[in-house]
């Protein structure tokens, strides 16, 4: 019964969703402020329709339902309850409908917190996002139910994918999709723009929060996958330049390049048309996403429930969305006012050049994830596209980039001084380039890869130079004195800016350190064998069977050492699940600053040995580190009083005393 | 100019649009066996130790029935996610079942069977460097094929069989070919 009425919820909420694409659109056009009134109660009670059928998922799934098809065929009695939780969205049908409630939820934070947006630009938001609501809700109700029955009902479920059972991937969908779909918001104004004919300041104020909260989740998102992988596929890596992966890589690349050119457009009224462009592409690249994972049309290591029938469905979506609104692009932009003029070096120029270099490596990433799909098309063969083709192409993209991210914030707008700011970053050019050359000499010189020198010096230059110009902005070292009061009053915006790129530094050099020196022991290991590591001495000493909750593990004991000392005991399990009957790896990791051990236990040997596989990778944290400064960064900058959705301008602070 | 540019998102989008309908026309996970409807290469593979003498598998063995070969390694990690629903498939007596244990040590092969099962009417054992299930068109276990009854393979199957792909590829192309 609660089944039916979380499916009748989604019908209702799809009526809902049809009279509030339609009614404020007509509205705005016409002036009728009771027409676009409509829009408001609309999407609040569309978010309370699709809440209703979010809640009657769940409850099939809390209650092991099991005369729900979607319930039997992905969850299981004895699974802990956060998986039976997270089972609602580890499928097809119910990630769609965590996506559409997350797309509902976004349209009624415009009704909630948008109270002082001009009226015509909020109403036909509004509608363009019900547009996008209409399509999913009837691409769900047609296509994917999550609510069909099953008749008779089994006495139990088929279990979730074991992979999938870990806490890291329960939460890595909901930060993923809050992302994908809080572009849509970016997507809804943009198109809610070109309607209008008039971009201006006021419309990058209200966009850029959105836009920045979505771009915190879905770096939250992709960095969970990415320790997810690390620390549960058990080959040691945390990128794989998959499809699945680059699905998500595209609309976080989009979707930087879009804050960075919306803070001109607030700033400055300039790259207008651009950044609408880009507001376009960034929710365009979260849909070509969807299609891709789901439709079948690329091989991936990550196997949703693929269905070319479903795959239709979604590129008409596609093709009406994308299509549609950049026909909509084309026709209305070059009427947009071209707005003010800056010269090459300036603030404005670093900004383009950074969008540029974006977008070039979006479109590399999009060349190389669609490769084998235009080569089969085409008859030209079977090809796989790897990590070596991305590598070569996308990485000295970004090389450039870094450099100028160092330069750009200290970039006066209109007309920069480089030869001043390259004066001030005398400094940091020579402890980078030293910091080079030491890692160059450190590593043997040509006995490791060419590039790691050049990996740590952009990351030292970048991480200097941004400490420097929060030096020169707080004045530290011209008034130390006053440098404390000056960081207290700094926008929040300047330090989220500067945490982030921060993050960017520390991120490469975990990266290049994990690149090129880990280091890889796979050997048959018998009981009480010493194999040496990355100078430590790793000894299997037992290896005995351990019951789970759903699954029994074989773990491993090892016994970790340095110089004769021990230092920790590690315990890597092989679990075989119960249902369904799967085996997993877990691996043990022991982290620290200059890297992690990691050790995997293999199979058993016939010759009285277990197949082990012990790694050394340096730096990881690092990357999490920096990962994790990027998301700080953003929720810093979210907190800027000029960024709160609805604040009003801020009253001039007045000095209290003359002096100050 | 301006205007022209405007106008190549669209374009370009245009241009994905007609690759992915392409796209869905097309499955990327198949990749194409030269030796569907070719018969059996001419093979004799020695049985698994314990199995009795006669029951290896060699070409002849593969005339006059339709039936399945299963390539599987006591090395395979998916061949364990996919063996009970090779169990299925024995109890149900819808086709037989033959097995290369491939690339393996026959004795482990021997082993593996006993501990999670054996849905085999033959086996026969294929040691490294694995020649045998090569020239079959074996790329990686687990794979299966349907053989005819004139002995010629008419279906290659990549990765794991489960009960979607059997009751919705296989047995359908089976109850086919025994018509």
């Amino acid at each position: 019964m609660i089944a039916e009425i979380g499916h009748f919820a989604l019908v209702l909420a799809l009526c809902v969703a049809l009279v509030q694409a339609v009614v404020p659109l007509i509205g705005a056009k016409r002036g009728w402020s009771n027409w676009m009134a409509v829009a408001g109660p609309a999407s609040t009670l569309q978010f309370l329709f699709i809440a209703v059928a979010f809640g009657a998922l769940t409850n099939a799934y809390v209650t092991s339902d099991f005369s729900l098809v979607n319930v039997a065929s992905n969850s299981h009695t004895e699974k802990p309850m956060l998986y039976k939780v997270a089972g609602v969205w580890g499928n097809h049908e119910g990630s769609l409908l965590l996506w559409i409630t997350i797309l509902a939820l976004f349209g009624f934070a415009v009704t909630l917190f948008g109270r002082n947006l001009p009226p015509g630009l909020k109403s036909r938001a509004l509608a363009v996002q019900a547009m996008i609501a209409v399509g999913f809700l009837a691409f769900i109700l047609l296509t994917s139910n999550p609510f069909a029955r099953l008749e008779p009902p089994p006495m139990d479920g088929n279990g979730l994918n074991p992979m999938l059972q870990d806490p890291g991937l329960a939460f890595h969908p909901p930060f993923l999709y809050l992302g994908y779909v809080g572009f849509s918001m970016a997507f809804s104004f943009a198109i809610a723009a070109l309607l209008e004919g008039r971009v201006d300041a006021a419309w990058a104020r209200w966009v850029r929060p959105w836009t920045l909260a979505a771009w915190i989740f879905l770096t939250c998102g992709i960095m969970l996958g990415s320790w997810w992988a690390y620390y549960t596929l058990g080959w040691g890596g945390w990128w794989y330049w998959d499809p699945v992966e680059n699905a998500s890589f595209m609309p976080w690349l989009a979707g930087t390049a879009l804050l960075h050119s919306a803070v001109v457009v607030e700033k400055r009224d300039s790259l207008k048309s651009w950044t609408i462009l880009l507001a376009i592409v960034a929710f365009g690249f979260s849909l070509l996403g969807t299609f891709l994972v789901r439709s079948g049309v690329l091989t991936s290591v990550h196997a949703f429930a693929t269905d070319p029938a479903r795959g239709i469905f979604i590129l008409l979506l596609l093709v009406l969305a994308v299509g549609g609104s950049l026909t909509l692009y084309a026709i209305r932009a070059p009427a947009m006012k071209m707005g003010g003029l800056f010269s090459p070096i300036s603030r404005e120029g670093s900004l383009l050049l950074n969008n540029v270099l974006m977008s070039t490596g979006a479109a590399t990433v999009l060349l190389g994830t669609l490769y084998p799909l235009i080569a089969d098309a085409l008859n030209l063969g079977k090809v796989s596209v790897g990590p070596p083709f991305f590598n070569a192409v996308f990485l000295p993209l970004m090389a450039p980039m870094v450099a100028v991210m160092a330069v750009g914030p200290m970039m006066a707008w209109k007309r920069g001084d480089l030869a001043g700011i390259l004066g001030r970053l005398k400094l940091a050019a020579a402890l980078a380039l030293g910091t080079g050359a030491l890692v160059w000499f450190l590593q043997g010189g040509s006995a490791g890869p060419w590039w790691t020198g050049a990996g740590f010096a952009l990351a030292v230059w970048l991480g200097l130079g941004t400490l420097a110009d929060l030096a020169d902005r707080i004045r530290l070292f011209e008034a130390p004195a006053e440098a404390l009061g000056r960081a207290l009053r700094l926008p929040r915006s300047a330090w989220g800016m500067a945490l982030a790129h921060l993050g960017v530094a520390v991120f490469i050099i975990g990266l290049t350190a994990s690149a090129a020196w880990t280091t890889e022991h796979i050997q048959s290991q018998k009981i009480d064998q010493t194999v040496d590591v990355a100078g430590y001495g790793v000894t299997l000493k037992s290896v005995h069977d351990v019951p789970g909750p759903n699954y029994t593990a074989s773990q491993a004991t090892f016994e970790i050492s340095r110089n004769g000392t021990l230092l920790a005991v590690m315990q890597p399990e092989k679990r075989i699940y119960r249902m369904p009957p799967r085996p997993t790896t877990t691996a043990a990791i022991r982290s620290g600053i200059t890297g992690d051990l990691y050790v995997v236990i293999g199979d058993a040997d016939p010759k009285g040995g277990y197949v082990t596989r012990l790694y050394f990778n340096p730096c990881i944290a690092w990357l999490w580190a920096g990962g994790g400064l990027l998301v700080l960064g953003g929720l810093v900058s979210l907190l800027d009083r000029r960024h709160r959705v609805g604040a009003p301008a801020r009253p001039r602070v007045q000095p209290v005393s003359a002096k100050a | 100019m301006r205007r022209a540019l405007t106008f190549l998102p669209v374009a370009i989008f245009g241009v994905l649009a007609l690759l992915f309908i392409k796209g869905l026309t097309l499955n990327p996970k198949e990749i194409p066996s030269v030796l569907i409807n070719h018969p059996v290469p001419d093979m004799t593979l020695a049985p698994l130790p314990g199995r009795g003498e006669s029951s290896g598998l060699s070409a002849a063995n593969l005339k006059g029935r339709v039936s399945l070969v299963n390539i599987y390694g006591s090395w395979c990690i998916a061949c364990v996610q996919e063996h009970p629903y090779l169990m299925e498939i024995k109890k149900s007596g819808a086709v037989p079942i033959h097995g290369i244990d491939w690339r393996d040590d026959p004795a482990l092969g021997a082993a593996w069977l006993k501990k999670h099962g054996d849905p085999y009417e033959r086996v026969g054992v294929d040691p490294p460097p694995g020649r045998a299930a090569v020239d079959f068109g074996v790329t990686g276990a687990p794979e299966s094929f349907i053989v005819d009854k004139q002995g010629i393979i008419r279906y290659k199957h990549i990765g794991p069989i489960t009960t979607e792909v059997w009751a919705k590829i296989l047995l359908p192309i089976v109850r086919e070919l025994e018509k």
